[in-house]
């Protein structure tokens, strides 16, 4: 299966290494992958902050490196999200897949080479969660699933460990980061408590935004708990 | 004012009430789960409450003649109001007609919208709050913080306090009975000398030209059953179609709201008694044009539940005056731009558009896309800070070209040790994700 590697903006630069795992467990699972190499962003920086109006340059962009394939597939629910319902094309959006939702539900994979013992704390992402529907969601009555727990219990050894409040937003929320910092970061606060309760090794989710919001809080307070991107521990032989 | 970001900040520093605060709302939010959850058909109840309210908007104009209709055959006086002013003046030629001074008011969120309370205060009449929160509140010259819980921004102690000044009890008496005790004695007084009561209104009946009223104190009842003169004052978009239909909405409301399976008194007012005036006034207030506009016409599904404020995140950690609105939470940043765009611009980016609010909303309003929406619309009214704009064309600009982007990424991680600095608000409680050696795009060209 030939897929294009979307590779969000923020991963390129800061997280290279769930970039890499993403590519590697593609690889490992049997698709042709291609990098595009000329692609930037999803646009959502600038949507969620009021200025869909400015994206059309970067959705351009978008839509020039990554027109030609019928799978994209990208590390993050939030960009993927952003893409799936604001960006013009509609082959885009009907082509875009966060990369959970496309080993589960396009290469319905049901095994995995992976090994991590370790006990991990599963940060559900709002986007992927509410907005990609990758698990059930404790406001709704319906039955339980999740696609990053059925994932999670292909790797031998994970021991994974679910923070009270299961689906809270842990306040990242794009340029909500900065131009709310008190909530913000009062929000990653609560929710690394409650991770801490269960006495976690890593902190795991699809959002890398996120983890990147609660490492800068877990480095701040001198943790040792570590943040992972859910690929990078599928990806862990 | 304090935009939303500056207050939230004051609210926080206090991190100990903080918690009390989203832990309390947090309790409400699992009460409603609870309740929800025993339903097996919650979600199609849901479903059925947000079709009814869709039909009703959708022939608006028809359902509100038709009460009128019936409510006036019942010998209910109705007024129309286009705005707050109207309706404020409305509400006093009544209230002057009957030549009173003091009168009771139960809990409505309208008059709170148009300041009511204020209003006839310039005029020498004095209002009496009787919902317990918001006499609470009114006696500490606040504003309610949550639009079903007026004071839970306060703890027993701040109450006991309150009482102590205000109804003399005694000082450092935190009993919640004995406070609540010391409430109805007073109010008891208010309400057997008042001759005009004021009621807010959760459904008003188009096919029998009833009201209905819920509370769980009981408060509207004792004050309309006991004044002379009663007005209840409900915004258009209050009509439901038939009785009936208080079977889904009755239902959804206290469940979504307290996690109770019914409000304690759901009271309805068909016509005036013997002897007594009731008035209706139907408020507009920018509901006509919030209903003229597809983006945002189903907010006007509203049921003022708060259960879009209880999961709240960044609300249980703000507090309700940080959003300086009469509604808060993510309802109330999703109606307040249509009345004042500019005093409302904060709003609607005092939310990380996480979606918790739309998928407790009983009548399925999509919150969290109605506040990306409003974003869009704020920013194109020029209301971004001109910094903002020019960050953002930059950012847009260097995104639309990959050769810049190369270029600025190299850049922003080789200085970004520049950027731990107070200056900037990522660091001023997180580090900065520390910069690799190489971006994925340089690591690739050499794979």
């Amino acid at each position: 299966m030939r897929v294009a590697l979307f590779v969000p903006c923020y991963i390129d630069q800061f997280y290279p290494q769930v970039a890499v795992a993403s590519l590697e467990l593609l690889e490992k699972l049997g698709c042709e992958v291609i990098v595009p190499i000329d692609q930037t962003c999803c646009g959502q920086p600038m949507a969620n902050s009021g200025f869909a109006s400015s994206t059309e340059g970067c959705d351009a962009n978008f839509t020039n490196n990554f027109e030609g394939f019928d799978y994209i597939v990208g590390p993050s629910g939030s960009c993927v999200l952003h893409l799936k319902e604001h960006h013009p094309s509609e082959k885009i959006r009907n082509s875009v897949y966060e990369i959970c939702e496309f080993l589960t539900d396009i290469l319905k994979i049901s095994s995995l080479q992976a090994k991590f013992p370790h006990r991990v704390g599963l940060h559900q992402s709002c986007h992927g969660q509410r907005g990609l529907r990758l698990s059930s969601m404790s406001e709704r009555n319906e039955k339980p699933f999740s696609k990053l727990e059925d994932l999670l219990g292909l790797v031998e050894g994970v021991e994974i460990l679910k923070p009270e409040r299961a689906d809270e937003c842990c306040g990242f929320g794009g340029t909500f980061c900065v131009t709310e910092e008190a909530v913000s970061v009062k929000m990653g606060v609560d929710r690394i408590k409650e991770h801490d309760a269960n006495a976690v090794e890593y902190i795991v989710g699809a959002d890398t935004s996120c983890l990147m919001h609660m490492e800068g809080i877990l480095r701040r307070q001198g943790s040792k708990v570590q943040v992972k991107h859910i690929v990078e521990i599928l990806n862990h032989a | 004012m304090l935009s939303h970001a500056e207050a939230s900040e004051k609210f926080i520093a206090d991190a100990e009430r903080t918690d009390w605060h989203d832990e309390t709302l947090w309790f409400v939010r699992e009460k409603r789960d609870k309740v929800s959850k025993v339903l097996p058909e919650w979600e199609a109840l849901r479903e059925h409450a947000s079709q009814i309210k869709d039909h009703t908007l959708a022939n608006l104009g028809s359902y509100l003649q038709a009460f009128e209709e019936k409510a006036q055959a019942n010998g209910i006086k109705v007024h129309w109001a286009a705005d707050a002013a109207e309706h404020n003046a409305i509400v006093h030629q009544i209230i002057a007609d009957q030549g009173s001074k003091i009168l009771v008011k139960s809990k409505s969120m309208l008059t709170e919208e148009c300041h009511l309370n204020d209003y006839l205060a310039n005029k020498g009449i004095e209002v009496v709050d009787t919902d317990l929160g918001e006499r609470i509140v009114q006696f500490r010259n606040e504003a309610p913080s949550h639009i079903v819980l007026p004071a839970i921004h306060l703890k027993k102690e701040d109450v006991g306090e309150t009482f102590h000044q205000h109804l003399g009890t005694p000082k450092g008496n935190k009993d919640p009975q004995f406070l609540t005790e010391a409430a109805r004695q007073h109010l008891r007084g208010h309400f057997l000398a008042s001759e005009v009561a004021i009621t807010g209104v959760n459904f008003a009946i188009a096919e029998t030209g009833e009201f209905v009223v819920c509370t769980n104190e009981g408060n509207a009842d004792m004050g309309a059953h006991l004044a002379k003169v009663h007005i209840a004052c409900m915004g258009i978009e209050k009509i439901i179609p038939k009785r009936e239909d208080l079977a889904v909405f009755l239902r959804l409301l206290a469940r979504s709201a307290t996690g109770q399976l019914i409000t304690t008194y759901s009271s309805h007012f068909h016509k005036p008694r013997e002897g007594q005036e009731m008035h209706i006034v139907l408020l507009d207030n920018g509901r006509t044009r919030q209903l003229a506009d597809p983006k945002y016409k189903n907010s006007l599904k509203c049921i003022r539940c708060a259960a879009c404020f209880n999961t709240c995140p960044v609300y249980r950690r703000s507090g309700g005056h940080s959003y300086h609105q009469p509604v808060a939470g993510p309802i109330g940043s999703i109606l307040a731009p249509n009345i004042d765009k500019k005093a409302n611009a904060d709003l609607p980016f005092a939310s990380t558009l996480c979606g918790s609010c739309s998928n407790v909303c009983p009548v399925k309003i999509n919150i969290h896309e109605q506040l990306w929406f409003w974003r869009q619309d704020l920013m194109a009214a020029g209301l971004a800070p001109v910094s903002k704009t020019i960050g953002m064309k930059l950012m847009a600009f260097t995104l639309a070209h990959p050769a810049i982007y190369r270029i600025g990424g190299v850049f922003i991680r080789r200085f970004s040790g520049l950027l731990n600095t107070s200056l900037n608000p990522w660091y001023k409680q997180r580090e900065m994700p520390e910069a690799p050696k190489e971006s994925f795009q340089e690591w690739y060209k050499k794979r």
